[in-house]
């Protein structure tokens, strides 16, 4: 076609124009904020350029410095743990059986809810004098009932509970759509063989779903990162600092505190994090 | 109808060049098949002459007319694709009203026109069909009678009975030979297929590479192939291709333990050939079993595929495999060391990569 | 197990949405409810749910037309243009679906700020356009690639011009790609919360779920009416989840198995 090239162009430009200015202007923004000392809610102080400075507040502020750990050992946790869930849950729902799509559609269910109405709902779970949590636990005792979300022990580990629940069938679809890109031959060759259901699933499915476990862990990874809805709701960041994960506290940072070149420094970090894990998935895809 | 010229066209994909300097001619209400293997660029040239694709250079003339910088819409070409491009969400009579209905013509027009299609082409009955609730066949005929209703200047083909399977395909093949003496329409078409090139093809085009390698009549094709890829290409099962060289002294081909007399097939002089190299060709059924000591060759029979109608015989001889065509009823075992001979009619001479008779 | 499991918790909430006062603190907890829709109606009348439903309807509703017409676009050009830089366009915009919402939430507040667009249906809608475009215009363009290339240039052929063909032809047989890419953008925007927070501060002007997170009460929590905002927000996209599994399922492996 004649002039194609202009042609896309001119398709693409009102896509490209909302990108640049949400996304692509804000990013490199946050690198240049995040060398400046600016306040958002005292514009008419300026910006101030203080080179480092930010970062250097950031290594030697103990709850930035815990709120890293904190968000690490979230998406460690979290991410094995949805992926292997989704697995499962991807196996049950390959399988050709009455009700499928119902339950598939049942299995949506938690993905589909909003985040905040799913934090609430845990976060009434998890009460400490009516929650169903409790009750499961310790049935009538309601002198032993727990507070997890007012425990600096358990308060990561219900938040991740949530996160787990709301986010493991987006983990299954992930799995379900390499699992129904695995031809039918292949398992009635492999049967053919002689191998049994097991050597079938080590030697066949496994391999041939690696690239959509991989495509799992990578977006799952990526979400889990920028946790911050489930904490907002259930805990604030608390009690004690102990949920407070990187995207909460750069949110703190700039718009509860109006640090926003701090905050930019968060962004920073929170991106190339980011970055690395979407580097290292990419490496092992090939 | 009209009639299409086609002159020096060329089309380049970045330094690749798919077609070069192609130039050809279609007569009003003749039927020109392009033939050749996939990937020859003969697609291209189809898509080319109805403005799917830009040429890189020459020109493109219906009636006298330039079309080549004209867009598709404008070119007044109908084409039937190879995966047919119904329109899915179209019944069959939308299918075929669609270009009537660009063009405004009146709705009583439009009607009679899809119903004389229709009828021609027997799909009366399927007319508030959609495409997806046809057979192969049947989607087939729409894609023509799609075409058919624009009554356009040219048809142009784009293997169309390539997604049949072999017996509809042999009997779409006359149909589509009834139609077009009915309609006396100019038509473009291409195939892969030599068999359908030569029993629809009043003029075959052989494309190879980019190139024009023979044009004519099927005829003339089968019978003096200009190359020895067209010797090849033609005719089924393919024609043998033997390597060697003609004698310094006299006018005798040479290849391994085989020896031909080529003094009557070149008759004109073999002098111009002498010590130089020859390909000889000579179709399975027309290498004979020779009883007579001016045989050719001796050779072995390895392998015999009985086809109940005739046999095919392939035979070694040295370092060299041949293959025959014989009479279902000839007696000839595998195992058996037979000797080979052919009519010098038959023979055809390549020298350079050119027919030389 | 497996659906028992996503769908307990939430069932217990939506009966909790209809139970009475006493009910909710009640241990052991009490299954049947009492059918109340007191809840309900304090929902409406004291925290302003019908407000809150106003606003997502609005906000998800134009974020998906905007994000579905110039994405579609978009995706035509990408997958029906020859040009080399498509592959890259859409590895780009795969990127930008990866960026942490904190990451560029500071410049997309002051650049909506400069704007005047701050506490704005128009502000919050362009950020969740944009936020949604990369989703959309990949899902679309898996289904225009479907699309064969060749029914256009039949119509092209049949004496359609470019527009002819992409409105007659093109746009009839990518209904259900943009459907399913609508579906899950307007699911996407539904549920936002990010920045609904930051550049939502006027409870006038909130979504549903910013409403969810921030509803008022430090000590004692008004659970039945958490609850009944909840079901309210969740419902549609149930109903949605529900008729439109397969579409859902196959709109988001689409993204996951080309990437």
């Amino acid at each position: 076609m004649k002039n194609s090239g202009r042609a896309a162009a001119l398709f693409l430009f009102p896509s490209f124009l909302f990108v640049l200015i949400f996304s692509l202007v804000p990013i490199f923004e946050s690198f240049r904020l995040s060398f400046y000392r600016m306040i958002l809610t005292l514009p008419w102080l300026g910006q101030k350029f203080v080179g480092w400075q930010n970062y250097l507040d950031l290594l030697t502020d103990p709850v930035a410095s815990h709120s890293l750990l904190t968000t690490l050992i979230f998406v460690t946790v979290t991410v094995p743990l949805e992926v292997l869930l989704g697995l499962a849950v991807a196996l049950v729902i390959n399988e050709p059986f009455r009700g499928r799509g119902l339950l598939r559609a049942v299995v949506l269910v938690p993905w589909a809810i909003p985040s905040t109405v799913a934090s609430q709902m845990w976060r009434f779970i998890f009460n400490d004098r009516y929650g169903l949590f409790n009750y499961f636990l310790f049935g009538d005792q309601t002198e032993l009932y727990l507070a997890p979300l007012a425990d600096p022990q358990l308060a990561l580990g219900a938040i991740m509970v949530a996160d787990v629940w709301k986010t493991t069938p987006f983990a299954a679809l992930m799995i379900l759509a390499g699992l129904q890109a695995v031809p039918d031959e292949l398992y009635e060759a492999a049967s053919v063989d002689g191998a049994g259901g097991w050597q079938k699933f080590r030697r066949i499915t496994l391999p041939m779903i690696k690239p959509a476990i991989l495509l799992a862990f990578l977006f799952r990874t990526i979400d889990a990162l920028r946790v911050f809805d489930l904490v907002f709701v259930m805990t604030q960041g608390g009690p004690a600092d102990s949920t407070n994960v990187l995207q909460f506290y750069g949110y703190k940072k700039s718009f509860a505190e109006g640090m926003i070149g701090a905050g930019s420094a968060v962004s920073v970090l929170v991106f190339f994090l980011a970055l690395l894990f979407a580097l290292l998935y990419i490496r092992i895809l090939g | 109808m009209a009639k299409l010229a086609v002159r020096n066209l060329t089309k380049t994909f970045g330094a690749n060049a798919v077609l070069r300097e192609i130039s050809f001619e279609v007569a009003d209400g003749e039927f020109c098949v392009l033939l050749g293997p996939s990937g020859c660029g003969k697609t291209t040239l189809l898509r080319l002459v109805a403005g799917l694709e830009e040429a890189s250079g020459g020109m493109i003339s219906l009636d006298g007319q330039r079309i080549d910088d004209l867009p598709p819409q404008k070119r007044d070409v109908a084409f039937v694709f190879q995966s047919y491009a119904l329109y899915p969400h179209m019944s069959v009579y939308e299918n075929m009203a669609f270009s009537l209905r660009l063009r405004r013509l009146p709705e009583d027009g439009i009607r009679q026109r899809v119903r004389e299609a229709a009828r021609l082409l027997e799909i009366e009955g399927q007319l508030e069909q959609k495409p997806q609730e046809l057979s192969g066949g049947q989607r087939q005929r729409v894609a023509v009678g799609r075409a058919i209703v624009r009554q356009p200047k040219i048809f142009l083909f784009d293997e169309p009975l390539s997604n049949l399977d072999a017996s509809l395909r042999a009997s779409m093949r006359v149909e589509l030979a009834r139609l077009h003496r009915r309609l006396r329409a100019t038509i473009l078409y291409i195939t892969h297929d030599q068999a359908e090139a030569m029993t629809l093809g009043e003029k075959i085009i052989v494309l190879h590479e980019g190139k024009i390698q023979q044009l004519g009549s099927s005829s003339a094709i089968y019978r003096r192939p200009a190359n020895p890829f067209v010797g090849r290409f033609v005719g089924s099962p393919q024609m043998n291709l033997i390597e060697g060289r003609l004698d310094e002294k006299r006018a005798v081909f040479r290849s391994g333990g085989l020896e031909i007399d080529l003094s009557e097939a070149l008759s004109e002089g073999w002098e111009g050939y002498a010590g130089k190299a020859l390909t000889v060709g000579i179709r399975p059924e027309d290498l004979l079993f020779a009883g007579r000591d001016d045989a050719w060759a001796q050779a072995e029979v390895e392998i015999i595929e009985d086809l109940g109608s005739d046999r095919f015989v392939h035979l070694r001889c040295g370092e060299m495999e041949l293959l025959a065509r014989i009479p279902a009823h000839m007696a000839v075992n595998r195992g058996e060391v037979i000797r080979l001979t052919g009519k010098p009619s038959r023979l055809h001479l390549f020298h350079q990569g050119k027919r030389v008779q | 197990m497996i659906g028992a499991l996503s769908l307990l918790p939430f069932l217990w909430f939506v009966l909790t949405s209809v139970k009475s006062a006493g009910q909710i603190t009640a241990i052991p907890p009490q299954i049947m409810p009492a059918f109340h829709a007191d809840f309900y109606r304090s929902a409406v009348s004291e925290h302003g749910l019908f407000r809150y439903l106003a606003n997502s309807v609005i906000v998800a509703g134009s974020t998906t037309l905007i994000s579905i017409a110039i994405g579609a676009l978009a995706a035509y050009a990408l997958t029906r243009f020859r040009f080399s830089w498509a592959r890259s366009c859409l590895m780009l915009l795969l990127a930008i679906s990866m960026f942490p919402q904190i990451s560029i939430a500071g410049p997309v507040w002051k650049i909506l700020s400069h704007l005047g667009w701050l506490n704005t249906y128009q502000g919050i809608s362009a950020a969740y356009v944009s936020l949604s475009l990369p989703l959309a215009i990949w899902i679309l363009s898996t289904f225009f690639r479907e699309l064969p290339y060749e029914i256009e240039e039949a119509a092209l052929i049949d004496g359609c011009s470019r527009l002819q063909a992409l409105r007659k032809v093109v746009l009839p047989l990518a209904a259900p790609g943009l459907f399913t890419a609508a579906i899950l953008v307007f699911i996407h925007a539904w549920n936002e919360f990010f920045f609904a927070l930051i550049i939502l501060t006027n409870s006038n002007l909130q979504t549903l779920p910013v409403g969810i997170a921030l509803f008022p009460g430090e000590y004692t929590m008004p659970w039945g009416e958490i609850a009944a905002a909840s079901t309210m927000a969740t419902l549609p996209l149930v109903v949605l989840t529900l008729l439109f599994q397969r579409r859902i399922i196959r709109g988001l492996s689409a993204g996951a198995v080309k990437g």
